[in-house]
Protein backbone atom coordinates (compact mmCIF):
# COMPACT_ATOMS: atom_id res chain seq x y z
CA UNK A 1 0.00 0.00 0.00
CA UNK A 2 1.59 3.33 -1.01
CA UNK A 3 2.01 6.15 1.47
CA UNK A 4 1.72 9.78 0.47
CA UNK A 5 2.73 12.88 2.38
CA UNK A 6 -0.17 15.28 2.28
CA UNK A 7 -0.24 18.57 4.16
CA UNK A 8 2.70 17.39 6.26
CA UNK A 9 1.18 14.04 7.25
CA UNK A 10 1.89 10.53 6.01
CA UNK A 11 -1.30 8.95 4.81
CA UNK A 12 -2.03 5.53 3.33
CA UNK A 13 -3.69 5.58 -0.09
CA UNK A 14 -4.83 2.89 -2.52
CA UNK A 15 -3.62 2.44 -6.08
CA UNK A 16 -6.05 5.06 -7.35
CA UNK A 17 -5.05 7.62 -4.73
CA UNK A 18 -8.04 7.24 -2.38
CA UNK A 19 -7.16 7.35 1.32
CA UNK A 20 -7.55 4.03 3.07
CA UNK A 21 -7.33 5.01 6.75
CA UNK A 22 -10.37 6.91 7.98
CA UNK A 23 -8.57 8.36 11.01
CA UNK A 24 -5.62 9.77 9.07
CA UNK A 25 -7.86 12.39 7.45
CA UNK A 26 -8.06 16.02 8.57
CA UNK A 27 -9.33 19.34 7.20
CA UNK A 28 -5.97 20.31 5.74
CA UNK A 29 -5.75 17.03 3.87
CA UNK A 30 -9.27 17.58 2.52
CA UNK A 31 -8.32 21.01 1.21
CA UNK A 32 -5.24 19.58 -0.43
CA UNK A 33 -7.09 16.66 -2.05
CA UNK A 34 -9.80 19.02 -3.30
CA UNK A 35 -7.12 21.23 -4.82
CA UNK A 36 -5.66 18.23 -6.62
CA UNK A 37 -8.91 17.85 -8.54
CA UNK A 38 -9.59 21.54 -9.04
CA UNK A 39 -12.15 22.11 -6.29
CA UNK A 40 -11.95 24.97 -3.81
CA UNK A 41 -13.90 24.00 -0.70
CA UNK A 42 -16.73 26.31 0.36
CA UNK A 43 -19.22 25.93 3.22
CA UNK A 44 -21.58 23.71 1.24
CA UNK A 45 -18.73 21.36 0.31
CA UNK A 46 -17.92 21.04 4.00
CA UNK A 47 -21.53 20.19 4.80
CA UNK A 48 -21.33 17.32 2.33
CA UNK A 49 -17.92 16.20 3.57
CA UNK A 50 -19.01 16.27 7.21
CA UNK A 51 -22.14 14.28 6.40
CA UNK A 52 -20.22 11.74 4.32
CA UNK A 53 -17.73 11.19 7.12
CA UNK A 54 -20.23 10.97 9.95
CA UNK A 55 -22.47 8.67 7.92
CA UNK A 56 -19.52 6.47 6.99
CA UNK A 57 -18.57 6.24 10.63
CA UNK A 58 -22.12 5.37 11.68
CA UNK A 59 -23.01 3.00 8.82
CA UNK A 60 -19.65 1.52 7.91
CA UNK A 61 -20.07 2.40 4.25
CA UNK A 62 -19.91 5.49 2.08
CA UNK A 63 -23.32 7.07 1.46
CA UNK A 64 -24.56 7.16 -2.12
CA UNK A 65 -25.60 10.44 -3.75
CA UNK A 66 -29.20 9.47 -3.06
CA UNK A 67 -28.45 9.19 0.65
CA UNK A 68 -26.49 12.45 0.73
CA UNK A 69 -29.50 14.21 -0.76
CA UNK A 70 -32.30 12.55 1.27
CA UNK A 71 -30.55 12.13 4.62
CA UNK A 72 -27.76 14.70 4.32
CA UNK A 73 -30.07 17.33 2.88
CA UNK A 74 -27.98 18.50 -0.08
CA UNK A 75 -30.07 18.21 -3.28
CA UNK A 76 -28.86 16.10 -6.20
CA UNK A 77 -28.65 19.11 -8.50
CA UNK A 78 -26.38 20.91 -6.06
CA UNK A 79 -24.13 17.87 -5.61
CA UNK A 80 -23.45 17.95 -9.34
CA UNK A 81 -22.54 21.63 -9.05
CA UNK A 82 -20.29 21.20 -6.01
CA UNK A 83 -18.47 18.14 -7.34
CA UNK A 84 -18.86 18.38 -11.12
CA UNK A 85 -19.37 15.34 -13.35
CA UNK A 86 -18.59 12.56 -10.89
CA UNK A 87 -19.94 13.79 -7.58
CA UNK A 88 -19.98 10.46 -5.74
CA UNK A 89 -16.35 9.66 -6.45
CA UNK A 90 -15.12 13.20 -5.90
CA UNK A 91 -16.86 13.73 -2.57
CA UNK A 92 -15.53 10.36 -1.35
CA UNK A 93 -12.00 11.17 -2.46
CA UNK A 94 -11.99 14.48 -0.61
CA UNK A 95 -13.71 13.00 2.45
CA UNK A 96 -11.11 10.28 2.79
CA UNK A 97 -13.52 7.35 2.42
CA UNK A 98 -13.90 4.63 -0.24
CA UNK A 99 -16.05 5.12 -3.32
CA UNK A 100 -19.71 4.26 -2.67
CA UNK A 101 -20.67 0.70 -3.60
CA UNK A 102 -24.43 1.12 -3.73
CA UNK A 103 -26.13 1.13 -7.14
CA UNK A 104 -28.42 4.05 -6.39
CA UNK B 1 4.67 0.66 2.99
CA UNK B 2 6.85 1.92 0.19
CA UNK B 3 7.51 5.30 -1.29
CA UNK B 4 6.98 8.60 0.46
CA UNK B 5 6.27 11.58 -1.76
CA UNK B 6 5.36 15.22 -1.36
CA UNK B 7 2.09 14.81 -3.25
CA UNK B 8 -0.41 11.95 -3.37
CA UNK B 9 1.20 9.07 -5.17
CA UNK B 10 -1.66 9.06 -7.60
CA UNK B 11 -4.50 11.49 -8.18
CA UNK B 12 -7.54 9.50 -9.28
CA UNK B 13 -8.45 9.94 -12.90
CA UNK B 14 -11.93 11.42 -12.74
CA UNK B 15 -12.02 11.69 -16.50
CA UNK B 16 -12.56 15.42 -16.42
CA UNK B 17 -11.34 15.73 -19.95
CA UNK B 18 -14.52 16.10 -21.96
CA UNK B 19 -15.69 12.66 -22.91
CA UNK B 20 -17.83 12.10 -25.97
CA UNK B 21 -19.36 9.04 -24.37
CA UNK B 22 -23.13 9.21 -24.57
CA UNK B 23 -25.76 6.65 -23.58
CA UNK B 24 -29.38 6.39 -24.70
CA UNK B 25 -31.73 4.04 -22.90
CA UNK B 26 -34.96 2.89 -24.49
CA UNK B 27 -37.53 2.19 -21.79
CA UNK B 28 -40.30 0.08 -23.29
CA UNK B 29 -41.84 -1.66 -20.28
CA UNK B 30 -44.31 -0.44 -17.70
CA UNK B 31 -44.23 -3.24 -15.14
CA UNK B 32 -42.70 -2.21 -11.85
CA UNK B 33 -39.82 -4.68 -12.07
CA UNK B 34 -38.93 -3.72 -15.63
CA UNK B 35 -38.83 0.05 -15.26
CA UNK B 36 -35.93 -0.03 -12.83
CA UNK B 37 -33.15 -1.33 -15.10
CA UNK B 38 -33.08 1.76 -17.30
CA UNK B 39 -33.60 4.13 -14.36
CA UNK B 40 -30.82 2.59 -12.28
CA UNK B 41 -28.36 2.47 -15.15
CA UNK B 42 -29.22 5.97 -16.38
CA UNK B 43 -28.64 7.30 -12.88
CA UNK B 44 -25.30 5.50 -12.69
CA UNK B 45 -24.25 6.86 -16.08
CA UNK B 46 -25.08 10.42 -15.00
CA UNK B 47 -23.01 9.89 -11.86
CA UNK B 48 -20.09 9.12 -14.14
CA UNK B 49 -20.50 12.39 -16.00
CA UNK B 50 -21.89 10.78 -19.14
CA UNK B 51 -24.50 12.48 -21.34
CA UNK B 52 -27.61 10.39 -20.77
CA UNK B 53 -30.98 10.23 -22.50
CA UNK B 54 -34.00 8.01 -21.90
CA UNK B 55 -36.49 7.42 -24.70
CA UNK B 56 -39.83 6.16 -23.39
CA UNK B 57 -41.92 4.03 -25.70
CA UNK B 58 -44.97 1.75 -25.52
CA UNK B 59 -45.68 0.77 -21.91
CA UNK B 60 -42.59 2.65 -20.81
CA UNK B 61 -44.67 5.79 -21.41
CA UNK B 62 -46.33 5.08 -18.06
CA UNK B 63 -43.07 6.02 -16.33
CA UNK B 64 -43.47 9.63 -17.47
CA UNK B 65 -47.27 9.86 -17.58
CA UNK B 66 -48.51 11.98 -14.67
CA UNK B 67 -51.53 9.84 -13.91
CA UNK B 68 -49.75 6.52 -14.14
CA UNK B 69 -46.18 6.84 -12.90
CA UNK B 70 -47.14 6.32 -9.24
CA UNK B 71 -49.22 3.29 -9.97
CA UNK B 72 -46.99 0.80 -11.80
CA UNK B 73 -47.74 -2.82 -10.95
CA UNK B 74 -45.88 -6.09 -10.66
CA UNK B 75 -47.17 -9.57 -11.45
CA UNK B 76 -45.32 -12.85 -11.66
CA UNK B 77 -47.78 -14.18 -14.20
CA UNK B 78 -45.68 -15.58 -17.02
CA UNK B 79 -42.50 -15.09 -14.99
CA UNK B 80 -41.38 -18.59 -14.09
CA UNK B 81 -38.30 -17.26 -12.30
CA UNK B 82 -40.38 -15.67 -9.54
CA UNK B 83 -39.49 -16.89 -6.08
CA UNK B 84 -39.79 -15.31 -2.66
CA UNK B 85 -36.55 -13.61 -1.54
CA UNK B 86 -33.99 -16.15 -0.40
CA UNK B 87 -36.28 -19.14 -0.96
CA UNK B 88 -35.59 -22.05 -3.26
CA UNK B 89 -39.26 -22.61 -4.12
CA UNK B 90 -41.03 -21.13 -7.14
CA UNK B 91 -44.33 -19.30 -6.87
CA UNK B 92 -47.03 -21.33 -8.61
CA UNK B 93 -48.12 -19.60 -11.80
CA UNK B 94 -51.77 -20.36 -11.07
CA UNK B 95 -51.69 -18.23 -7.94
CA UNK B 96 -50.66 -15.12 -9.87
CA UNK B 97 -54.07 -14.84 -11.48
CA UNK B 98 -56.05 -14.85 -8.24
CA UNK B 99 -57.85 -11.61 -7.34
CA UNK B 100 -55.69 -9.25 -5.30
CA UNK B 101 -52.46 -11.07 -6.10
CA UNK B 102 -51.02 -8.34 -8.34
CA UNK B 103 -51.68 -5.75 -5.63
CA UNK B 104 -50.00 -7.91 -3.03
CA UNK B 105 -46.98 -8.68 -5.22
CA UNK B 106 -46.67 -4.98 -6.09
CA UNK B 107 -46.75 -3.97 -2.45
CA UNK B 108 -44.08 -6.54 -1.57
CA UNK B 109 -41.79 -5.44 -4.36
CA UNK B 110 -42.20 -1.77 -3.46
CA UNK B 111 -41.22 -2.58 0.10
CA UNK B 112 -38.11 -4.47 -1.00
CA UNK B 113 -37.09 -1.56 -3.20
CA UNK B 114 -37.73 0.96 -0.41
CA UNK B 115 -35.71 -1.17 2.02
CA UNK B 116 -32.70 -0.60 -0.24
CA UNK B 117 -33.31 3.14 -0.02
CA UNK B 118 -34.04 3.16 -3.74
CA UNK B 119 -36.71 5.75 -4.56
CA UNK B 120 -40.13 5.06 -6.03
CA UNK B 121 -40.56 5.79 -9.72
CA UNK B 122 -41.65 9.48 -9.60
CA UNK B 123 -38.80 10.38 -7.22
CA UNK B 124 -36.35 8.36 -9.23
CA UNK B 125 -37.27 10.15 -12.46
CA UNK B 126 -36.90 13.49 -10.67
CA UNK B 127 -33.47 12.47 -9.38
CA UNK B 128 -32.39 11.61 -12.94
CA UNK B 129 -33.60 14.98 -14.21
CA UNK B 130 -31.77 16.75 -11.37
CA UNK B 131 -28.62 14.89 -12.34
CA UNK B 132 -28.93 16.19 -15.90
CA UNK B 133 -30.71 13.28 -17.59
CA UNK B 134 -32.85 14.07 -20.63
CA UNK B 135 -36.26 12.49 -21.15
CA UNK B 136 -37.99 11.91 -24.49
CA UNK B 137 -41.37 10.43 -25.35
CA UNK B 138 -42.18 8.31 -28.40
CA UNK B 139 -44.55 9.88 -30.91
CA UNK B 140 -46.17 6.67 -32.10
CA UNK B 141 -46.86 5.61 -28.50
CA UNK B 142 -48.25 9.04 -27.64
CA UNK B 143 -50.55 8.88 -30.67
CA UNK B 144 -51.66 5.32 -29.85
CA UNK B 145 -52.36 6.15 -26.22
CA UNK B 146 -53.84 9.54 -27.00
CA UNK B 147 -51.27 11.36 -24.88
CA UNK B 148 -50.01 14.92 -25.33
CA UNK B 149 -47.27 16.87 -23.55
CA UNK B 150 -49.94 17.95 -21.03
CA UNK B 151 -50.32 14.34 -19.89
CA UNK B 152 -46.59 13.89 -19.38
CA UNK B 153 -44.46 15.15 -16.51
CA UNK B 154 -43.01 18.61 -17.11
CA UNK B 155 -39.44 17.42 -17.46
CA UNK B 156 -40.07 15.53 -20.69
CA UNK B 157 -38.28 17.49 -23.39
CA UNK B 158 -40.44 16.47 -26.26
CA UNK B 159 -42.46 13.87 -28.12
CA UNK B 160 -40.18 12.70 -30.90
CA UNK B 161 -40.36 10.34 -33.87
CA UNK B 162 -38.29 7.24 -34.42
CA UNK B 163 -36.18 9.19 -36.90
CA UNK B 164 -35.60 11.93 -34.33
CA UNK B 165 -34.39 9.29 -31.89
CA UNK B 166 -31.99 7.82 -34.41
CA UNK B 167 -30.55 11.31 -34.95
CA UNK B 168 -30.43 11.96 -31.22
CA UNK B 169 -28.57 8.73 -30.55
CA UNK B 170 -25.86 9.27 -33.14
CA UNK B 171 -22.57 8.17 -31.64
CA UNK B 172 -24.31 6.91 -28.48
CA UNK B 173 -24.42 3.53 -26.85
CA UNK B 174 -28.06 2.47 -27.09
CA UNK B 175 -29.54 0.11 -24.52
CA UNK B 176 -33.02 -1.36 -24.93
CA UNK B 177 -34.90 -2.28 -21.79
Amino acid sequence: MPVATIAGADVAVDDEGFMTEFDEWNDEIAKFLAGQIGIELADRHWEVINFVRSDYKAQGETPTLRRVSTVGGVPTKELFQLFPKKPAKKMSYISGVPKPHGCV
Amino acid sequence: MTTVQEAPVVVPDFGDEDTDRKICFIASKGTLDMVYPSLVMANAALGEGIETHIFFTFWGMDIITKERQEDLQFTWMGNTAMHPPGKKMHMPQGLAGLPGMTGMATKMMKKQIADLDVPEVPDFVQMIVDAGGQLWACKMSADMMDLTMDDLIDDVQGIISATDFIELSEGAQVIFT
